[in-house]
């Protein structure tokens, strides 16, 4: 446990330090109304998406499709602002998480229940999501004018110097991580991607949890959809395209095993927030386009051999443990004191 | 509490999967507070008794009857909540999960607003192992926890549930002796608060340990129900086999030739150290040891799979490349690994692909399937392998047959030494004494023997010479007259020879 925390406290402080340098060369990077605002406004839709990625993740699956599932439900926002005008805000917001839930249903669905490696139904339902919102918008593209006011302000509008985008994003951090670290059904997300044989053995919910899992991926990238649309203002049928390799950058990057079990949303979320803020960074300190691409590369490959390393030396250190503490050492044998020999082989152990 | 009504009973069930009748007429009569052992050789139906207890399968006919309570499980939950656990021989656990999580995982206790309470979780893992008297670390990772270790938490998640009836499936088949004895110490606690316990073997000396009744099944049915006292282990073996076995270790005496393989100072950082031994032409030298001791790491980088950091070996007098098992293997070494469905078989293929994939790749860049074909036949022949066809899934065979494919795949390279790992690991009397049998006559020809093995009845009744392993060392040669169970196992147990003499426990 104390691993996973230092983990996320890495990448909290790699943060911390790009925004340092940055800030040190352009003061203007953190210390304007802009940079700040820049600095939480930009990363709250990848993280949202992040979150509902991660806990896909730790069931020890992925879901590519959520740039369409964005892509889809943003437009779906914007429909609905012009073909239902007087349609309150919060119910617009509602119909396109539930549409996004929907989509992430289906996702669930076939890997549930057809078992099919989760790569690739997801890696067919991006192209299919994705042909929906071609063949519904077309050339057709929602700007600005379409929607309300009060919508697109809350793109930009701060509430004491905060976005409502990252409050927004921050409030489903919290909701989720809390959901994963104390209840029942969080628990059992860690234990099937831990071992998914094993969870079924053990008469877990398997189906259930994992339709779960993906309902909640969808119903995010449905709501990152939403915050999309107000965000940007305008989308097009291509809103979103992408996106899924980022948000899988960003979990990775974040401390969440891909071969699920581990990390925590937490951890995905400042992987997210610090690809954004490096993507941003990179031009100011004056790095040339090639290397800010290189440099998320070699974050994402470090990530992940970063995490073998932790992995092999926890391993390690748990067998040397175990070599240190035979099973013999129990009440079952009764005098079973380790011998001056026994001590030995510990120190060299300890030495080596 | 031998004449208490009997906690499970089963009478006549059946199971079939399509055409093959796994089980044909079950019975099983196991009361509260004892220890009930079922033998019975591999495909003698126990396991699939066994699930259809713990609620996997679903029986096609006959009684399954709890406390007199006839019951039908739809699947593993409902059988846990009704008083069964299963503790099988190599447990699921979840690596990422603490071990206190493993245990009550999908019913933690919980606090407000359905939170759950830590602290009680922690606190009831820790008095469950005071209770089994073992002592484990609640908040440790699963991750990296020994096969006994696993069990253990196993068993104390089943006394969690209030499981009143435990069946542990061949719990000890991987485990040290002294390991075996703590189990043993948890299983007679148990067996004294009230609980049965069903207990699968091969190992006929720890049922007449450890058990009170022991019930023999042959080729799906029930054979003998009898007390353990009343029964000698060589009746049982008659009764598993159906026939007599005419001897278990048919040991041909041999005459040691040339040094065929010599180790010499091998050292891996952490693993082994030092580790220098010979093995002479027509000569079987057992590898002994606990679980974790080493052996097979010696042995996989004596192979080459494996990097050493020092030492070298030396094959017919050519020096090995460390690292390099096509060297090893031009040179006329083998290895028969332990875990033959992970590193020795490709269980997807036919039994002709598998016997000829290694020898035949050293010779041709294109495979012809009539190469392949003869070369399989001629040593299935030899090695009396059961499989339909040659060109059936070697998937579809029982343990016994997969071993004796693996080991007709690397003897159709006509190695000089032969390293077995685990050789009968898993395999029924009938098979393990052909295994047996072929590794005696192999050696009599003239081929050199390593074997490593955790059944120490094997290792002295095979070997012309027993090296101990403990914790990466070799601590002990002993020669044929002077390798006891007693001298072996006080080598082999880290810093404890009470252990050896006291430790019935």
């Amino acid at each position: 446990m104390s691993l996973l925390r230092r983990r996320e406290a890495g990448i909290a402080l790699a943060l911390l330090l790009v925004i340092g340098v940055t800030t040190v060369v352009q003061p203007g990077f953190l210390f304007s109304a802009g940079g700040w605002r820049d600095l939480l406004l930009t990363p709250a839709i990848l993280v949202v998406l992040a979150v509902g990625q991660a806990v896909v993740v730790i069931t020890r699956n992925v879901d590519l499709s959520v740039g369409s599932v964005l892509g889809l439900t943003a437009y779906l926002t914007g429909r609905l602002f012009i073909d239902a005008p007087d349609l309150p805000l919060v119910v617009v917001a509602l119909a396109a998480v539930a549409a996004g839930t929907l989509l992430g249903l289906v996702n669930g669905a076939i890997v549930a229940f057809a078992r099919v490696p989760a790569l690739v139904i997801t890696l067919g339902t991006l192209y299919v999501y994705r042909g929906v919102t071609l063949t519904w918008a077309g050339s057709d593209r929602i700007d600005a004018g379409d929607m309300p006011r009060a919508f697109l302000r809350l793109g930009t509008q701060q509430v004491l110097g905060v976005p409502v985008l990252t409050i927004v994003a921050a409030v489903v951090l919290a909701a989720v991580a809390h959901y994963l670290h104390t209840s029942r059904g969080g628990r059992q997300l860690y234990a099937i991607g831990s071992d998914p044989a094993a969870a079924a053995l053990a008469g877990l919910p398997v189906r259930r949890r994992l339709l779960g899992a993906f309902a909640l991926g969808g119903a995010l990238a449905g709501l990152a959809g939403v915050m999309f649309a107000a965000r940007y203002g305008t989308v097009s049928s291509g809103a979103g395209t992408g996106m899924e390799l980022q948000v899988v950058g960003a979990v990775v990057v974040g401390g969440v095993a891909i071969f699920g079990g581990s990390g925590t949303v937490a951890g995905a979320a400042l992987g997210a927030m610090l690809l954004l803020t490096i993507n941003r960074a990179l031009p100011v300190v004056g790095i040339p386009d090639f290397w800010q691409r290189a440099v998320v590369g070699a974050l994402i490959i470090g990530a992940i051999a970063l995490d073998r390393v932790l992995a092999t030396r926890r391993s390690r250190r748990l067998a040397a443990a175990r070599d240190a503490d035979p099973p013999g050492g129990t009440t079952a044998v009764g005098p079973a004191a380790p011998g001056p020999d026994h001590d030995r082989t510990r120190t060299e152990e300890a030495t080596a | 509490m031998p004449n208490a009504a009997p906690m499970l009973r089963l009478e006549g069930v059946a199971k079939s999967f399509g055409p093959v009748a796994a089980l044909r007429s079950g019975t099983l009569v196991v009361r509260p507070g004892s220890i009930h052992a079922l033998v019975g050789e591999n495909g003698a139906g126990k396991s699939t008794l066994v699930k259809i207890v713990g609620g996997v399968h679903r029986r096609d006919a006959g009684v399954v009857e709890l406390d007199g309570t006839p019951v039908d499980f739809g699947g593993p939950a409902e059988a846990k909540a009704a008083g069964v656990a299963v503790i099988h021989q190599e447990p699921a656990s979840f690596p990422d999960l603490t071990v206190t999580e493993n245990i009550y995982l999908g019913r933690e206790p919980l606090r407000r607003f359905r939170r759950i309470d830590r602290r009680a979780m922690r606190d009831g893992a820790r008095e469950l192992f005071r209770s089994l008297g073992v002592d484990l670390d609640p908040d440790r990772p699963a991750e990296g926890l020994s096969i006994a270790d696993q069990q253990i938490v196993e068993i104390a998640k089943a006394i969690s549930l209030d499981a009143r009836v435990l069946v542990m499936d061949e719990p000890t088949a991987a485990l040290s002796a002294v390991e075996v004895r703590r189990l043993f110490t948890v299983a007679r606690g148990l067996r004294d608060a009230g609980r049965a316990v069903v207990f699968i073997s091969h190992r006929l000396d720890e049922v007449a340990d450890l058990c009170d009744t022991v019930t023999v099944m042959r080729d799906g049915a029930h054979v003998s129900t009898d007390a353990v006292a009343d029964v000698t282990p060589d009746e049982l073996v008659r009764r598993m086999v159906g026939r007599d076995v005419a001897e278990l270790y048919p040991k041909v005496p041999s005459t040691p030739g040339e040094v065929a393989l010599r180790v010499e100072g091998l050292e891996s950082t952490g693993t082994f150290h030092d580790v220098s031994f010979e093995v002479r032409a027509g000569e079987i030298v057992g590898l002994a040891g606990l679980v974790g001791a080493g052996r097979s790491e010696i042995a996989r980088a004596v192979f080459g799979v494996d990097r050493y950091d020092a030492g070298r070996v030396v094959v017919g007098g050519r020096v090995l490349t460390p690292g390099d098992p096509a060297a090893a293997i031009a040179a006329g070494l083998a290895l028969v690994p332990e875990d033959r469905r992970l590193q020795g078989l490709v269980v997807e293929s036919s039994v002709a692909r598998n016997v000829s994939s290694v020898a035949l790749r050293r010779r041709r860049a294109v495979l012809l399937p009539g190469a392949e074909a003869e070369l399989a036949r001629d040593w299935a022949g030899r090695l009396a392998v059961k499989a339909g066809a040659l060109d059936a899934d070697a998937t579809t065979m029982s343990g016994g047959n997969q071993q004796k494919v693996v080991l007709a795949k690397w003897l159709a390279t006509h190695p000089k030494v032969l390293i077995v790992d685990e050789p009968t690991r898993g395999i029924d009397v009938g098979t393990k004494a052909e295994v047996h049998r072929l590794l005696s006559g192999l050696a009599a020809q003239g081929l050199a023997v390593l074997m490593i093995s955790s059944e120490l009845s094997e290792v002295l009744g095979m070997a012309d010479r027993v090296l101990v392993v403990r914790e990466g060392r070799i601590v002990a040669e002993l020669d044929r007259a002077a390798a006891t169970p007693e001298a072996v196992m006080r080598a082999a147990t880290p810093g404890a020879s009470a252990v050896a003499e006291g430790g019935a426990a």
